[in-house]
């Protein structure tokens, strides 16, 4: 083997790299959706390592639902200030207000209402394309969506009529009012995630490790008691050493009963998983086709 | 295998203490070859699925009745698609040994499709042909393989699947093989494998097959894990297309006050500090500076590595100027370009109609002045000049781009001699293109030091 060698961390941080610059190289107004999670938090990094010693250029958007854990807040507004990087929040709870959203008699979440709040966000600001941080391998329809997808000006996706993606070569040319969605990390999983968080050393929100919860009992889950839907009369309630993979809402994110409090816990966790990272997320198992609907409707 | 870290700042990974690799590869063939299910096999067979997984497999068997678990609907993601029950799109799936990890590209085999094979394909180290045993080679299987051929792939596997159907014959083997011998010298492919196999029940996928006593190669996922790709990254010429120019303009920090670095992926070659380049278009040579990176500045660093170079003399460069290594062969620098395209829409491709031809990080004007001929897939052969490429034809054109561009070969280096053409207006993104060496390399006997 020559030294001239790249492991597998390495070559998706090169391709993530090359793609983040051809954003800031092909597009006049980018933004990079940062919520805090592992996976915008890896984007961060490939963000310092494309552009420093320059300032990014682009600011941070977040499309806050009003149901997120505080601990990703608080890491969000944080980390975003030690970057000395603009970040930008819109909330749902304000769509809501001025008629942008519209909620359906009873509708609790807020995963529907977080599409009319971004796309309202993106015409605010006359972006024209937006880092997001989805992966390949967390979804069906995410498995075929391109590095740079495409939306018209309803903000939709159409997976049948995607623009080939051949070599590095990626074609950024909008029409006004068009959208470009980019996903530097399509082809990392989340086991290189945790990997590049342990090799970088980045810090990840609390709520990542191992830590004491009153979680309920529902839909096969193990969901955080929360004051939006508290828990009724009859429902299993424990308090539980758990932590979460992913990080939705309070009241969709499934927490996995786990004494993992590292970095490298987490690592070797996964390993062994039996259960992949969004079997424990409320909001895609209602259909098998649940992503794919809400891409089409304009979804990260 | 060595300890080293490629980086000399970054100390190696404890949680593996092996540097792995990533293998990418596509697979392709006709409609019910079975590409899903041999992806389904490998992933169930290397035990990478999960539980959830299994259990919609178990859910949708149940539904759709026959309780069988179709390996197939693994892959079949989108609901078009399982209501047609056919592929229609590029679809990337991930799994892991412990040597090596893999990005696989799954390509519909479906005629109208054969773009999305070119996407799935343009990077892969190797590509995986699937053929029915029963029909053995079919016009999908030239046409795959000739695309391959034409993309480069150093790689090839012959997947000969559904073998059970032809009672584990090793003389249709060994017809269908010479079948591909026919017409493989036509093309240049440098390594190609036979694989007797049954994805649907597992035989030579993961596990070697007790059927096939006839057969001592490795089974499909031992020769993933095996393949030599360590040479597939070009390191010979140096040649970085600027991306992006890195300029801080700090006016507090007197470091950065007057930094100015070019950042970009190198797409050929090594570079040292204090090594001479030639910047093009301006054709001025200069020394690199420094090597900036965020963990620390290097002293080395080569494809595809994405780096900042800072460079010792103040030369216009901007996004879509090339940096050059002046060690090894040069790159042309020509206007007027000959090229192999797959075009990938259904409005055809005319001579002179204008398109974008985005090069490397560089974006111009084409107008098409000539096909000199199309690929007859059946022969292999270039037949004479048609009025039109359409959709999935394979031809040579002719164009003329409005400022000269600076490339390669494809055959030389696959990132420097490789473009697209966009359409204006729709921005559809019509053509994979190919360019032929060029005429003659770039002088550089004007090129001098800047004052």
């Amino acid at each position: 083997m020559s030294n001239y060698h790249l492991d597998h961390l390495q070559h998706l941080e090169t391709e993530a790299i090359h793609i983040m610059r051809e954003v800031a190289g092909e597009f006049e107004r980018p933004a990079l959706l940062f919520s805090g999670g592992k996976d915008s938090i890896c984007l961060l990094r490939l963000a310092e390592k494309a552009f420093r010693p320059s300032e990014f250029p682009m600011p941070l958007l977040n499309v806050d639902t009003g149901h997120h854990f505080p601990e990703l807040n608080e890491f969000r507004d944080r980390r975003a200030k030690q970057l000395g990087a603009k970040l930008i929040v819109r909330t749902v709870e304000d769509a809501i207000a001025k008629g942008i959203a519209m909620p359906a008699p009873g509708e609790i979440s807020r995963n529907r209402l977080q599409i009319p709040t971004l796309l309202a966000a993106i015409d605010e600001f006359r972006f024209d394309c937006c880092i997001g941080g989805a992966r390949r391998d967390e979804e069906k329809a995410r498995a075929k969506e391109r590095f740079f997808s495409f939306r018209d000006s309803f903000g939709q996706w159409d997976p049948k009529n995607q623009r080939p993606e051949i070599w590095n070569l990626y074609n950024g040319r909008l029409n006004p009012g068009e959208n470009m969605r980019v996903f530097p990390i399509s082809n990392w999983t989340e086991m290189d995630v945790w990997e590049y968080i342990q090799r970088e050393q980045l810090e990840v929100p609390s709520i990542y490790f191992s830590h004491q919860r009153l979680c309920v009992r529902r839909a096969g889950q193990w969901l955080p008691v929360n004051a939006l839907q508290p828990p009724k009369p009859g429902e299993d309630v424990r308090e539980l050493v758990v932590r979460v993979r992913t990080i939705g809402d309070i009241i969709s994110t499934g927490c996995v009963e786990s004494p993992a409090s590292t970095t490298a816990d987490i690592i070797a966790e996964i390993a062994a998983a039996r259960v992949t990272e969004r079997g424990s997320r409320a909001d895609d198992k209602s259909s098998e086709a649940a992503m794919e609907d809400r891409k089409k409707a304009g979804y990260f | 295998m060595p300890n080293f870290s490629p980086y000399p700042f970054m100390p190696l990974n404890t949680a593996s203490p092996l540097p792995v690799d990533i293998l990418r590869f596509n697979t392709c063939g006709s409609v019910d070859d079975g590409k899903s299910t041999l992806i389904g096999r490998l992933l169930y067979d290397s035990k990478s699925l999960m539980e959830d997984q299994i259990e919609a497999l178990e859910r949708s068997a149940d539904i759709t009745g026959g309780g069988q678990i179709n390996l197939a609907n693994l892959t079949d993601g989108l609901r078009a698609e399982r209501e047609q029950g056919i592929t229609i799109d590029v679809a990337y799936r991930y799994f892991a040994t412990p040597r090596r990890k893999f990005i696989i590209a799954d390509t519909p085999g479906h005629v109208q499709y054969t773009r999305n094979m070119v996407t799935g394909a343009s990077l892969a180290n190797l590509s995986i042909v699937l053929v029915d045993a029963r029909l053995g080679v079919i016009e999908q299987s030239r046409r795959h393989t000739a695309i391959a051929a034409l993309l480069r792939i150093p790689h090839l596997v012959v997947a000969v699947n559904k073998m059970d159907l032809v009672g584990w014959s090793e003389a249709r083997f060994l017809e269908i093989r010479a079948q591909f011998e026919e017409f493989l010298p036509r093309l240049d492919i440098k390594d190609v494998k036979f694989i007797p196999m049954s994805a649907l029940n597992g035989d030579n996928v993961v596990d070697a097959s007790p059927h096939t006593p006839w057969y001592v190669g490795p089974t499909l996922l031992g020769h993933l894990e095996t393949v030599h790709i360590a040479s597939d990254w070009n390191l010979n010429g140096f040649r970085l297309p600027v991306q992006w120019v890195n300029r801080p303009n700090n006016p507090t920090d007197a470091a950065l006050h007057d930094f100015r670095g070019f950042s970009g992926q190198i797409a050929g070659g090594i570079v040292r500090v204090g090594q001479k380049i030639i910047a093009f278009p301006a054709g001025l040579t200069t020394t690199v500076k420094q090597i900036w990176t965020f963990d620390g500045p290097v002293q080395e660093v080569f494809c595809p590595q994405s780096v900042t170079l800072v460079l010792e003399h103040d030369i216009d460069i901007s996004r879509g100027s090339m940096l050059v290594g002046l060690d090894a062969h040069l790159p042309g620098s020509h206007a007027d370009l000959q090229a192999e395209v797959c075009w990938m829409h259904s409005r055809p491709l005319q001579p002179g109609k204008k398109y974008f031809l985005k090069h490397t990080t560089h974006t111009v004007q084409v107008a098409i002045t000539e096909i000199v001929s199309k690929l007859n897939l059946d022969t292999l052969e270039s037949g004479a000049a048609p009025t039109e490429l359409a959709m999935n034809d394979i031809g040579e054109i002719r164009l003329r781009a409005a400022k000269p561009l600076v490339f390669d070969g494809y055959a030389t280096n696959r990132l420097t001699g490789s473009f697209i053409l966009i359409e204006p207006g729709t921005n559809a993104t019509v053509a994979a293109g190919m360019m032929r060496p060029p005429r003659e390399s770039v002088k550089t006997e004007n090129a001098d030091y800047v004052i």
